[in-house]
């Protein structure tokens, strides 16, 4: 795990994944070389997957929403013959770190939960086309699409055999999607995890764990055919073209990676880092058609992006860094201004996708297993869309008046519209109306606010932040919060924060990563899956796992 | 008394398994039945259902005079359900459950394991009738005629021998699965049968003798693996098929042998020196040694993938499992249970050919097929006699098992039949001087006229040596009723 794990890539350089484009529908061909997996020590056999392959997959996602408009359908399938997908490599697993194994479903959760956002908020649909085994992760996969078409040919099957093959659980999502998006009676869930070769043909329907099965020699007719019914519904523009997402401009040292607008500071010795965010330099473009002309360089997209990749390099790469401190430097009224620009265009096509993209970056700071805190300083552009990052932290500290010998003016946050609904966490609320859970009149009171810049104990009184502080005060507090935080375990904290971020009520998205994953992350680290007789490690030895059989 | 060595005929269905104490499995067995039957009517030979053939039928199991002749018209064969006898004591004899007794039921944990093995060697029995239900027609003798339809039949009985484990042992499950072995079709687009090679066309005679020395060679590795079984009633289902099989790798054998020495009699006749002059040995009406060599490039590099994986983590499983040992598993001297154990594994390495020590546990495909290329490889070696008895200057040789593959290490890679590894370019460019090309199945395919009058052969195979039940050279195995 000595080399850093790079989030960046492009097609060109894929080499598990092929893009197909054909009009209005696209082909998203997993065809996993077997021979390239991120790390020593497996071979990604019969389409199993790392994190490798699953940031390609990624990246596909988000270029067939920014760079293709006019794709209404993509088609999910095999590059290989016999089989659809294995799922994640059990050797990969087997051979990971805890730590790894985490970051790494977290991210996959992820990206698959991206597909689902494409197809229910941007009208980008997703048929699966399965053609050999789907397992595990493979099934998984299948389960995030709109439409899952299995073929009938006495070969092709669905399974979650992680049950009964390595006692452990689908890790991406599988249960949930089962019961909660597909609805498959339970008993029946039962019995289909725990067959290990799986289901196939007409029971795979009537349990609903597909959609259709289809006879081989009409199987790609069907695909055809379903992909054109599906694009007919879309909302996306006809002809439209897109925007290109060139590469993210990085400098990396041991201390820092620096963006155009997103900068990361490490004290190694504390455990913490620093991500600053830069405001916007200009105003927002004249018109829609010039935000197109600025494709990538956009600010709220070139923002959104660097911000992104710098929570997955934190996440992957820095695991000892245990505090994450939010700062931003800036304009809030051009901050605003962006926001005002956003909204008025939002229903263009490439408006709704930024909208949509930071709504999934600041979910994935929500899910960032890190202490996060936002310290608001004078100079600082928290208004708006960046004022969602300090209701994303588990603390934040805001400056009451200057600190001595500066003569800026102090800090505000001014609260925009886009703090009431665009953002949603994964429990489907706002920011604010989930922090205000239990008081409704302060989301009101807040949302009167919307415009005005609030000074720090305005901002306190309507409670936007945790603390204000003068300066006489600040760097004391702000320390010792620091410092305590450091001396707490890291798993506590962990648990701790998970539990208390996403308050209300409980989604698909929320069962997937507080219910499974919990249970997931805690069945990992037992002895009957991960122990030396356990069934991870015993996989594809032929000799049995060794199970301790009392009931927890 | 429920097993006998003597088959019961007076149930619908012979056996020796108590069927007539077993009422459900007989049940479940007689609603099977129709489809079955209907099955071998539109699926078995084509063209002969109602000709009398001089078969032999199974009534007992014990292994001397198990077999009676005598004709039988096709779909009136008595399939049954013949299981080797009953060893007191015997026990699982490798594996993890090794020294236990061995099972009379199915194990919970390892039912699914054990359907899908029962389920693979039932799926490959039917699939040969399918491919071979047109070569009647264009049979070269009665004698051979009858010898494809003993096959066939055979092949039919060890559709049922499966299909009773399943419905005996398997439940609900079992009895769908037996209904899926009758749905699939060899070589059809939408529901193929499960293994590659049982997919491909049998298009002629030679095809058919190379399918039966290599793909039944390939089906008794399998057999003998299963026999070594923890799971009891597998072993002597095993076992009793075994003893079928054996006619049907000596059809395949015996019928590339007379093919060569039918050959090496018309060139030395026609004083033909060189095996190589392909056109010249051609115009005498036989088949030339390098089209023979490569029709058995092709069937015993498709044969070799029916072996799976060489380093295979299901082949670990069922052997650590007890579920399917090795080739003569007793007869090896070593732990029988392979923890500590490694196996060479060929593998490609950096581009070529190299033997890697792998856990034998997960190498237990490989060990089978080495088992089995040594068992080809003594074939092979009797057709050579052949050739040097008739003092024709040609040999032929096993490929290199990297040569043609399309499952397991080499399955990417293309190489030559002496195992040197190519590119793609080049394989296009030679390699319809290693695999036949259409035009030598053009020139196969004009040869197979059929030949069936009493006695006589077509012109490119030769006569047996003895006839089948040690019958005259002129004995009339088909009575040809055609429909
Ligand atoms: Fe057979
Ligand atoms: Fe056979």
């Amino acid at each position: 795990m000595a080399e850093r794990i790079d989030f960046q890539t492009e097609p060109a350089r894929y080499r598990h994944w092929k893009l197909k484009f054909d009009g209005e529908v696209a082909e998203l061909v997993m065809d996993v070389d077997e021979n390239a997996g991120l790390f020593d020590g497996y071979q990604l056999k019969l389409n199993s997957y790392d994190l490798g392959v699953d940031i390609e997959l990624n990246d596909a996602i988000q270029r067939l929403r920014f760079e293709h408009p006019e794709v209404k359908v993509v088609v999910l399938k095999s590059g290989k013959d016999r089989v659809f997908c294995a799922g994640a490599n059990i050797r990969m697993l087997a051979g990971s770190t805890h730590t790894h194994k985490v970051n790494f479903c977290k991210f996959t959760n992820e990206t698959r939960n991206s597909m689902e956002d494409a197809s229910r908020h941007s009208g980008q649909k997703y048929i699966c086309a399965v053609r050999g085994t789907a397992a595990g992760g493979g099934y998984e996969l299948a389960l995030a699409t709109d439409h899952i078409i299995l073929a009938d040919d006495g070969n092709s099957t669905v399974a979650l055999p992680e049950l009964p093959l390595l006692a452990v659980l689908p890790g991406t999502g599988g249960l949930t999607r089962v019961t909660d998006k597909r609805k498959v009676r339970r008993d029946l869930a039962d019995a289909f995890c725990t067959i290990e070769e799986g289901v196939k043909g007409a029971r795979a329907v009537k349990w609903r764990l597909v959609d259709q099965v289809v006879a081989n020699s009409k199987f790609e007719q069907t695909v055809k055919d379903t992909a054109k019914k599906l694009a007919a519904q879309s909302d996306r523009p006809s002809g439209a073209a897109g925007i290109r997402l060139t590469p993210i401009e990085r400098k990396l040292d041991d201390k820092s990676v620096s963006y155009s607008c997103v900068r990361i500071d490490i004290e190694r010795d504390a455990r913490r880092a620093t991500i600053t965010i830069q405001g916007p330099a200009a105003a927002p473009p004249a018109s829609a058609e010039a935000m197109v002309a600025e494709g990538a360089a956009f600010w709220p997209l070139r923002l959104a992006r660097e911000l992104d990749d710098a929570i997955l390099h934190l996440r992957l790469n820095e695991p000892e860094i245990g505090v994450l401190i939010f700062k931003s430097q800036g304009e809030p009224a051009q901050v605003l201004a962006f926001d005002a620009f956003l909204e008025a265009n939002k229903t263009h096509w490439l408006a709704r996708e930024v909208l949509h993209y930071w709504k999934r970056a600041l979910k994935r700071i929500d899910l960032t297993s890190r202490s996060l805190v936002a310290l608001i300083e004078p100079g600082s552009c928290f208004a708006g869309t960046l004022a969602e990052i300090i209701f994303a932290c588990d603390r934040s500290f805001m400056l009451i008046g200057s600190f001595q010998g500066d003569n800026r003016v102090p800090a505000t946050i001014t609260l925009s519209p886009a703090n009431f609904g665009t953002y949603t966490m994964s429990n489907d609320l706002s920011r604010l109306a989930t922090r205000f859970l239990g008081e409704p009149e302060s989301l009101e009171k807040a949302k009167a606010g919307i415009g005005k810049p609030l000074e720090a104990e305005a901002s306190e009184e309507l409670g936007l932040v945790t603390t204000a502080l003068d300066y006489i005060d600040w760097d004391d507090e702000v320390r010792i919060f620091l410092e305590e935080r450091a001396s707490f375990s890291a798993d506590g904290l962990t648990g701790m924060e998970a539990n208390l971020r996403f308050a209300g009520p409980e989604t698909m998205e929320t069962k997937i990563f507080g219910r499974l994953t919990a249970w997931q992350n805690w069945i990992f680290q037992r002895p009957n899956a991960a122990g030396a007789e356990g069934a991870l490690k015993r996989y594809g030895t032929g000799v049995k796992a060794n199970f301790n059989p009392e009931r927890v | 008394m429920p097993e006998t060595t003597n088959v019961d005929y007076s149930t619908k269905i012979p056996n020796n398994v108590g069927l007539t104490d077993d009422q459900r499995v007989l049940k479940a067995l007689e609603q099977w039945h129709p489809g079955y039957i209907d099955w071998w009517m539109t699926m078995g030979p084509e063209g002969f259902q109602t000709s009398d053939v001089y078969l032999r039928t199974a009534v007992s199991i014990d292994p001397k005079g198990w077999a009676k002749f005598d004709y039988v018209k096709m779909p009136e064969y008595r399939w049954g359900i013949l299981l080797a006898p009953r060893q007191e004591d015997r026990q699982v004899n490798f594996g993890v459950h090794k020294g236990e007794k061995a099972w009379q039921e199915v194990p919970g944990e390892y039912r699914a394991m054990l359907r899908r093995l029962i389920v693979i060697q039932g799926d490959t029995e039917p699939a040969s009738v399918e491919q071979q239900r047109h070569l009647g027609k264009t049979a070269p003798s009665l004698y051979d005629m009858r010898n494809l339809f003993q096959v066939n039949v055979e092949e039919g009985r060890h559709l049922w021998a499966m299909v009773y484990l399943l419905q005996k042992y398997f439940g609900k499950d079992g009895r769908e699965e037996a209904e899926g072995l009758l749905q699939r079709r060899s070589g059809d687009a939408d529901k193929p049968r499960m293994l590659g090679a049982f997919n491909e066309a049998t298009p002629d005679w030679l095809s058919f003798f190379m399918f039966t020395f290599f793909t039944d060679r390939d089906g008794k590795m399998q057999l003998e693996s299963l026999a070594q079984s923890g799971f009891d009633p597998l072993s002597r289902t095993c076992r009793f098929m075994l003893t079928e099989e054996a006619h049907h790798m000596f059809v395949g054998e015996t019928g590339v042998g007379r093919t060569i020495e039918r050959t090496c009699q018309a060139m030395k006749e026609a004083g033909i020196e060189d095996p190589y002059d392909i056109a010249a040995v051609r115009k005498l009406g036989v088949i030339d040694l390098p089209t023979i060599q490569k029709k058995a490039n092709l069937h015993f590099s498709l044969s070799l993938d029916l072996f799976g994986s060489e380093v295979s983590t299901n082949a670990a499983n069922y052997y650590n499992s007890g579920l399917k040992g090795r080739f003569q598993e007793t007869r090896i001297e070593d732990d029988h249970e392979l923890t500590k154990a490694s196996y060479p594994v060929s593998k490609l390495v950096d581009g070529q050919v190299k033997m890697i020590d792998e856990p034998a546990l997960t190498a237990i495909n490989m060990r089978l097929r080495d088992d089995y290329v040594a068992d080809c490889a003594k074939g092979v070696d009797r057709w050579n006699k052949v050739i040097e008895k008739a003092g024709v200057n040609f040999r032929l040789k096993l490929p290199h098992v990297a040569f043609h593959r399309h499952i397991g290490e080499f399955q990417n890679a293309k190489a030559t039949p002496e195992g040197q590894i190519l590119s793609d370019a080049e394989w296009s460019k030679k390699k319809d001087q290693w695999i036949p090309s259409t035009s030598d199945g053009d020139f196969i395919a004009s040869l197979m006229t059929p030949c069936w009058e009493r006695g006589k052969f077509a012109p490119w195979i030769s006569a047996p040596k003895v006839g089948i039940d040690n019958k005259a050279g002129d004995f009339e195995y088909v009575k040809i009723h055609q429909a």
